[in-house]
C-alpha cells in the first residue's frame, strides 16, 4: 500500500537527468529564443522535481517553495521576453 | 494504488523526457517550443497525479495538506506554462527571428 | 468597490485553501484565520485594478466571471475535450519526434471572440492542443497568428487549426 520513497527518488534522478539533457540546448541554442525556451524546460522540470521529492522527503514546504518558483520562473521568463522584444 | 503511482510515473516520466529530447532534434526555435512546452506540461501533470494519489492514499492531515498544495502548484504550472510560451514565441518572433522551413507566414504579410 | 471585495475574497480562500488542517476552528486555527483576512484585503487593495478589467464601451464587466455556472463550465471543459485533445497532441508528439515529419507556417485565424479573457482562454488552448502554438494577436480584431506544424490550408477556417475550442471559449467568456 504504502510506496517505497526510493521510488520517489529514482523519479527525481530521471528529472535531474532531463534537466542536464535541456541543459545541452541551453549551451548550444544559436538564438537567444532557443535559450530562453531551453530555460522554461528547466523551470517547468525542476517545479515538477521539487513536488515529487516533497513526497520523498514527506516535507510539505518543498511544495509552497515550488508553487513560488513557478510564479516567480514565469514573471521572469515574461522579463526576458519583454527584453528580447525591445520595449524594455 | 501503487501499480496505479507507478503507471502515472512511467506516462509522465517518458513525456517529460520526450519533451527535452525534442529540444535537441528539431531545427528551430518555434518547432522546439511547441514540444517543450506540451509534453513538460502533460508529463508534470502526470507525476503531479501520482503524487496527489499517493498523498490521499497515504490519509492523515499531512500527507492531505501534500495532496493539496500539489494541486494548487499543478494550476499555477497549468497557467503560467502556456502563457510563457506565447510570450517567448511572440518575442522572438519580433527580434527577427523568422521560422525555418515555412511554408506560409501570414504575420510577415501584416507588417 | 465589488473589484476589491471580489479580489479579496479569492485571494483568502486561496490562503483557506493553502492553509488546511493547521487547527481547531473548523479546520484552521484562530490566527490563521485573522492573519490571512488582513493579508487578502491588502492584496485586494494593492491588486484590483489589474484582476478584474475595466468595463470598456459595449462590453460587458469581467465580473460575470465569478458566476459559478461558468466555472463549472470550465472545469467541464479542463476534464473532457481540453484533456482529450491534449493527451492527444502528445501522441501526435511521440510520432513526429521519431518520423521528423514537420512542414510549418503561420497561420491566421479570426475566432470572432469578444472579451479578453475568452481570447486568452483559447490562445492557452491553442498552445497545449495539437500541432499548433499561438504567436501573436491583433489587439484590435482579436485574430489570432498561429503557428501551425502541419500547415494543411493556408488560408484555413477557426475549426480546422482549434476545433470547437472557440465555442467552448465564448461560452465561458461571453
Amino acid at each position: 500500500m504504502i510506496v517505497d520513497p526510493i521510488v520517489f527518488f529514482i523519479v527525481a534522478i530521471f528529472f535531474l537527468l532531463f534537466t542536464i539533457f535541456s541543459m545541452v540546448r541551453l549551451g548550444l541554442g544559436p538564438t537567444t529564443g532557443d535559450r530562453i525556451v531551453a530555460l522554461d524546460t528547466i523551470n517547468t522540470l525542476v517545479v515538477s522535481g521539487m513536488i515529487v521529492l516533497s513526497a520523498a522527503y514527506n516535507e510539505v514546504i518543498f511544495v509552497d517553495v515550488a508553487i513560488i518558483y513557478a510564479l516567480l520562473s514565469f514573471v521572469g521568463t515574461l522579463y526576458v521576453a519583454r527584453y528580447l522584444e525591445g520595449g524594455l | 494504488m501503487n501499480i496505479l503511482i507507478y503507471i502515472l510515473f512511467g506516462i509522465g516520466l517518458a513525456f517529460n523526457g520526450l519533451g527535452s529530447f525534442a529540444l535537441i532534434r528539431f531545427p528551430d526555435v518555434y518547432t522546439r517550443l511547441h514540444w517543450a512546452t506540451k509534453c513538460t506540461t502533460f508529463g508534470s501533470i502526470f507525476t503531479t497525479a501520482a503524487v496527489i494519489v499517493y498523498g490521499f492514499a497515504r490519509g492523515g492531515a499531512a500527507y492531505h495538506t501534500l495532496a493539496i498544495h500539489s494541486i494548487v502548484a499543478l494550476i499555477a504550472l497549468l497557467i503560467t506554462n502556456p502563457t510563457g510560451a506565447h510570450a517567448i514565441a511572440r518575442a522572438t518572433y519580433r527580434s527577427g527571428v523568422k521560422p525555418k522551413f515555412a511554408v506560409v507566414d501570414k504575420l510577415e504579410e501584416k507588417s | 468597490m465589488p473589484a476589491f471585495l471580489a479580489t479579496s475574497i479569492v485571494a483568502y480562500v486561496l490562503y483557506l485553501i493553502l492553509t488546511l488542517f493547521t487547527g481547531r476552528v473548523g479546520l484552521w486555527s484562530a490566527g490563521e484565520l485573522i492573519s490571512g483576512a488582513v493579508l487578502s484585503l491588502i492584496a485586494g487593495a494593492i491588486a484590483y485594478r489589474v484582476s478584474f478589467e475595466k468595463e470598456r464601451a459595449g462590453e460587458k464587466s469581467s465580473m460575470r466571471l465569478l458566476n459559478p455556472l461558468r466555472l463549472i463550465y470550465f472545469l467541464l471543459y479542463l476534464i473532457g475535450p481540453f484533456f482529450i485533445a491534449m493527451a492527444k497532441a502528445n501522441l501526435d508528439v511521440a510520432y513526429r519526434v521519431i518520423t521528423g515529419r514537420i512542414r510549418p507556417g503561420i497561420v491566421r485565424i479570426s475566432p470572432g471572440l469578444k472579451t479578453d479573457f475568452g481570447i486568452t482562454l483559447l490562445a492557452n488552448s491553442i498552445t497545449l492542443t495539437p500541432g499548433t502554438l499561438s504567436v501573436d494577436v491583433d489587439e484590435d480584431t482579436r485574430d489570432l497568428y498561429v503557428h501551425w506544424i502541419n500547415v494543411k490550408d493556408p488560408e484555413p477556417s477557426c475549426a480546422e487549426v482549434c476545433g470547437n475550442f472557440a465555442d467552448w471559449a465564448r461560452r465561458i467568456a461571453e
